[in-house]
């Protein structure tokens, strides 16, 4: 129980004191997710309202395809990117093996299952409830997908917020493409695990408060966003 | 065909042969019939005989399983800028009372100006200037439904499709409703609606299509219908003892 108090006093210490190494990790674990997220919604975005609104066949196999996704294994999908980006892989010459790009490119994985699934039950929802108005008003396809885009922007939200999760509380898969290097691709999770089995648990705590305060402070923000929005 | 032009009357509304099928099972037929401009046109019937879908299909939201409907040699959707319809439970987007008719306004090709003008004109002739700016989704039911017909006639369609305006009103607003609608036809706007209300469509005048299990079974003036209906159907639905 000493040891547990003694290292959350520890990790608040590194965190008031501003550690150079912990704001490291920190910020390199921000630009990971952040920048897999952005890719992840420039597909999942408009692959789920495509889903969601669209109506062809074969449809519902993508779908069914598309939700399985969301139970990829993190070491699988790590395991995948390793052997692509490996020296004798089909994307060996881009030498990202070890790199934050091969990181990204693994959350990207991780993510775009997530963000498209969410937007395309948010669009499917909404064209339920919309379809026959928008219909009648004379709004085009184009012009009603828009329309329920910009209607359920709150619940999207929640569909970035779930992706940003997904990504930043990430592990196995930036552990194998990423190796967990000090200075180049040691992120909050896996400098976590890391310093678990070092024994260093005040830096692993500190780790940990601040990946749980992240994850809170956006849930706030996106909340008080909505909040406003609809007031 | 040549491309609608907006000056150009398209009623009357040609119904031909049209029956409305899902899994099999047939819910609508009618014979061949048309809807002429001028005074109203009531659908009256007993829940399920198939009042909305004859508007839906009217108003090209739904495809006839068989037969033709058409304005003037031209189909639903080439006429949608023509007419408009209030939904039975309609749906309004998640803005202010006055972005909801804008919308409405901007989907059917009007400019910018020209747009700010109607929506003045619009709000003052419903009255609901004062909620203007309010969220609609926070307006009241009976706030919501003026604002739904507001926005339909907004966009001063030659025919507007009503489903059951006054369904679950209270006595004030259903009165409202009443005067808006004399107000559109004076207007010289056509109106086609289903109703339950029979002391409204008495008031209005017009005339009755009466339905009955998806089948037409009367249609006359709806004085005539009152006074003298031609059916056992027609004769229980006015003496309340037609159910479904």
């Amino acid at each position: 129980m000493e040891e547990i108090r003694d290292a959350f006093g520890g990790a608040f210490l590194l965190l008031i004191q501003r550690d150079t190494a912990l704001l490291e990790i920190v910020f390199l674990s921000l630009r990971v997710s952040l920048t897999a997220l952005f890719f992840a919604s420039l597909i999942g975005l408009p692959l789920g309202s495509f889903l969601g609104s669209g109506r062809f066949p074969g449809r519902n196999i993508l779908v069914v395809l598309l939700n399985s996704m969301l139970g990829l294994p993190p070491v699988v999908v790590g395991l995948t990117v390793y052997l692509v980006l490996s020296r004798s892989g089909p994307l060996g010459g881009l030498d990202w093996l070890f790199t934050s790009h091969a990181m990204i490119i693994a959350q990207f994985i991780l993510v775009t299952p997530f963000v498209a699934s969410i937007t395309r039950q948010t669009v499917e929802d909404l064209m339920e409830e919309y379809e026959e108005q928008l219909t009648s008003l004379g709004v085009g396809k184009i012009g009603c997908l828009f329309t329920l885009l910009h209607e359920g922007r709150y619940r999207l939200l929640t569909a970035l917020l779930a992706g940003f999760g997904r990504a930043i509380s990430e592990v196995g898969a930036v552990m194998i493409v990423g190796g967990n290097i000090a200075h180049l691709t040691r992120v909050m999770t896996t400098a976590i695990a890391m310093e678990t089995s070092k024994g260093d648990l005040t830096m692993a705590l500190s780790l940990g408060i601040i990946l749980i305060f992240l994850a809170l402070s956006l849930n706030v923000a996106a909340q008080l966003i909505a909040k406003v929005g609809r007031a | 065909m040549p491309k609608l032009d907006r000056t150009q009357k398209i009623l009357p509304l040609s119904i031909r042969g049209v029956s409305i099928e899902f899994l099999g099972r047939c819910f609508l037929r009618t014979n061949t019939l048309e809807i002429k401009g001028g005074e109203p046109t009531f659908l009256l019937g007993p829940n399920g005989s198939g009042k909305t879908l004859f508007l839906k299909a009217c108003h090209g939201l739904i495809e006839p399983t068989q037969g033709t409907i058409s304005w003037l040699g031209y189909n639903s959707s080439d006429a949608y800028r023509y007419q408009s319809m209030v939904l039975q439970r309609p749906v309004l987007l998640r803005r202010s009372t006055r972005a909801n008719i804008d919308y409405a306004l901007r989907a059917s090709g009007l400019s910018k100006e020209q747009r700010k003008d109607r929506i003045q004109k619009v709000l003052k002739a419903t009255g609901l200037e004062k909620i203007a700016e309010k969220a609609a989704r926070n307006l009241s039911g009976g706030e919501q439904q003026r604002l739904a017909i507001a926005r339909a006639w907004a966009t001063e369609p030659e025919v507007l499709f009503l489903d059951e305006p006054t369904a679950s009103l209270d006595p004030g607003t259903s009165s409202w409703v009443e005067r808006t609608l004399s107000a559109i036809v004076t207007n010289k706007h056509k109106i086609v609606m289903s109703t339950h209300d029979l002391g409204l469509v008495k008031r209005l005048g017009g005339e009755v299509i009466f339905l009955h299990q998806g089948r037409i079974l009367e249609r006359t003036l709806s004085k005539t219908f009152f006074e003298c209906p031609t059916t056992p159907e027609g004769r229980a639905f006015i003496a309340n003892e037609l159910s479904w």
